[in-house]
């Protein structure tokens, strides 16, 4: 699918360099002549979004580690200081801060868009499972980074998450040790936490790199859910892509610009303006709204072990997705009873975020456990029998008559 | 059949909601009064003259046990505060004693001066946590650190609202909050009972009463406007630059709404060869 390299520079220079090292060739062939479907709605523009933020976050990073001190009797003061001090260090750190929740919201729009639309059939199995190691090395990497500043928040929820491995029986603790570099979350944990809060965002680079060449060689899916046929399916890259992704990136980071302007503290959590004690334990423990669902999870199972399974079950069965939905048709709009229980399952989802940011108690431990067990049943139970029950809508029988039919 | 769907996902997210309310009025105190303050919203600014009362309340009052030890005197001649001119704070800081070194090393205390931090009362958190009971937390941060439960669906409609001084509204609820405790209610010795603070029992006595401190602007002297005028303070201190950012954020966003509209103008007529 890789579109058909046209690129003749004109340079006489340019032509030298292509002679030994093509690389103009495959920036043109991937981002200006690459075909893209050309029924795109602008949930595909979250690609471009993504990488947009992976580059925010980066470059506000690098500069923030410049001010930064990861020792736990400083960490909190350099924090504060970047804010005092630093000449816009409030800016930058704000926008890393919110960067990582917008990170976090389009990962989300962007999951959700596959799965509605089928993005991960036959034949984009690795360019969705490398998605979800993409996804995977977000969330250690925000959880790692929301532990910088030393606050409250960052020193419990640090304690919490690597006691996750605890539970693990036999070894646990010893794995919990090895990991904190001590017998506590300490000096230790803070430094190498933060090497690889600088480390991650490259891995993540590298697998985007893996994850956008995958898509090079399968082509993307578009609401259609059908192949491309003929050119006329089609558009180039570049105008027709490149201009849309701007227009919406640009309207994206109005919704950033928002937060990060006129409500920067609203996806944080005030405790974490308290610096880390480790002799007071904050009341409710609440980790960042990105995890709130699998803390749902963990909190719906009453053992820890158990617990701990579903958590990190809850995300690795989203790589078995391929083969978990047996339907041969891609997209929900030809699969009007696959439409009902996607919504359902999102629902699902935003509830078990909700009761993942209340306490674990009463009446909110039941409505848990029903959604924890739906989450699942979504995928093992509902998906591959709706693909043998379901009766699907007839497709079209291209990319441009889905298109005309509309018009 | 979106419609039908739509509410069957609304209906979810309202009961849960609901749930959630009903179990939190039973054990949480009441939600602190929404005060009106010159800082909330897009173009929300501090009042000099009010962060000077506020400073002035800090410095006879609450510094005797509160440190605010992130804090420098040079920050009250800085733009977007309190504004205070340098000769003001340089002879400010001077009143202070700051624990130093001389040329030999030997340990000394001399005058303060602009670029010192406020000096802490105690000398550390084990020392403040003994003469008090508890450690009085740190004013620096103190504004931030401070919430309520908004609770559903409050929180959604604070990211359009702007709506963010729960911090500040806390403050000054708490320093209001101090009342008799309800019949059958013990407070603990060493404790006082307070309508706003989680458990009622604070370690805090009382610090502000009417006519305390002397304002020289003709403000009323009445514990209404001390808390209003030292909860702003403390936002101030806790975010010294939230003057710049919301002024940055208008000229940002003007960018960014011209910015949006030109591209989507331009995809338009990209587009119109296709469709």
């Amino acid at each position: 699918m890789s579109g058909h390299s046209t690129y003749q520079p004109q340079n006489a220079f340019l032509q030298w360099f292509e002679k030994r090292l093509p690389i103009g060739g495959l920036i043109h062939s991937s981002f200006v002549a690459y075909p893209t479907p050309r029924n795109l709605n602008y949930w595909w523009t979250f690609g471009g979004i993504l990488s947009f933020m992976l580059g925010v976050q980066i470059i506000t990073g690098i500069v923030l580690a410049m001010h930064y001190t990861p020792h736990v009797d400083l960490a909190f003061k350099s924090v504060e200081s970047i804010m005092r001090d630093v000449n816009y260090g409030w800016l930058l750190r704000y926008l890393h801060a919110n960067g990582a929740s917008m990170f976090f919201i389009a990962v989300y729009i962007h999951i959700f868009r596959g799965m509605y639309y089928g993005s991960y059939k036959e034949p984009r199995e690795v360019l969705w499972i490398l998605g979800v190691i993409i996804y995977l090395l977000m969330m250690a990497t925000g959880f790692l980074g929301y532990t910088l500043p030393w606050g409250q928040m960052s020193f419990w929820g640090a304690t919490v998450i690597t006691n996750f491995f605890s539970a693990i029986p036999g070894v646990g603790e010893a794995i919990v040790t090895w990991l904190w570099g001590g017998y506590a979350v300490g000096n230790p944990t803070l430094n190498r936490f933060y090497s690889l809060h600088y480390l991650l965002p490259f891995v993540i680079a590298g697998v985007v790199v893996l994850h956008v060449w995958a898509l090079h060689v399968a082509g993307q899916n578009n609401p259609a859910g059908i192949e491309p046929k003929t050119e006329r399916d089609t558009v180039p890259f570049t105008p027709y892509a490149t201009v849309k992704d701007g227009f919406f990136i640009a309207f994206f980071c109005i919704i950033f610009a928002w937060f990060v302007f006129y409500t920067p503290n609203f996806l944080g959590h005030a405790d974490n303006y308290i610096p880390a004690n480790p002799a007071v334990t904050p009341q409710h423990i609440v980790p960042e709204w990105y995890y709130l669902p699998f803390y749902a999870i963990l909190r719906a199972i009453p053992n820890k072990l158990l617990g701990v399974c579903a958590l990190f079950g809850s995300i690795l069965i989203l790589a078995f997705l391929p083969w978990l939905d047996t339907s041969k048709v891609r997209s929900a709009r030809y699969r009007p009873l696959f439409r009902q229980f996607f919504w359902l399952f999102f629902a699902v989802c935003i509830g078990l975020g909700y009761l993942g940011a209340m306490p674990a108690e009463g009446i909110y431990v039941t409505i848990a456990r029903v959604l924890t067990f739906y989450y699942f049943a979504h995928f093992i139970i509902v998906l591959p029998l709706l693909g043998i029950f379901e009766k699907t809508k007839p497709l079209p029988n291209s990319i441009s008559e889905s298109v005309l039919s509309k018009a | 059949m979106t419609m039908h769907r739509a509410f069957i996902a609304l209906a979810l997210a309202t009961s849960l909601g609901a749930v959630g309310a009903a179990q939190a009025q039973e054990h949480a105190p009441p939600q602190p009064p929404a005060q009106k303050w010159t800082f909330s919203g897009p173009f929300g600014n501090f009042d000099q003259a009010q962060l000077q009362r506020g400073f002035k309340i800090y410095k006879e009052v609450c510094s005797s046990c509160h440190s605010m030890s992130l804090v420098s005197f040079r920050n009250l001649a800085e733009a977007g505060g309190p504004g205070y001119s340098e000769a003001q704070v340089e002879a400010l800081a001077s009143e202070y004693k700051i624990a130093d070194l001389d040329d030999k090393g030997q340990p000394i205390e001399r005058a303060g001066r602009p670029a010192d931090n406020f000096p802490s009362p105690f000398p550390n958190a084990a020392a403040a946590a003994a003469a008090n009971g508890v450690a009085p937390p740190d004013f620096s941060t103190l504004a931030k650190a401070r919430t309520y439960e908004r609770g559903f669906p409050w929180f959604v409609f604070d990211i359009f609202t702007q709506y963010q001084e729960q911090g500040p509204d806390y403050i000054h609820a708490i320093l209001t909050g101090y009342e008799e405790p309800p019949k059958g209610f013990t407070v603990p010795s060493g404790g006082h009972y307070n309508k706003y603070f989680p458990g009622h029992v604070i370690a805090m006595p009382p610090p502000l009463t009417d006519g305390q401190v002397t304002y020289d602007d003709g403000s009323p002297q009445t514990l209404e406007q001390y808390s209003h005028d030292v909860a702003a303070f403390m936002m101030w201190a806790s975010e010294p630059h939230m003057v710049a950012r919301k002024r940055i954020g208008f000229q940002v966003m003007i960018f960014l709404l011209v910015l949006t509209g030109l591209l989507y103008f331009t995809k338009k007529k990209v587009w119109s060869a296709v469709h």
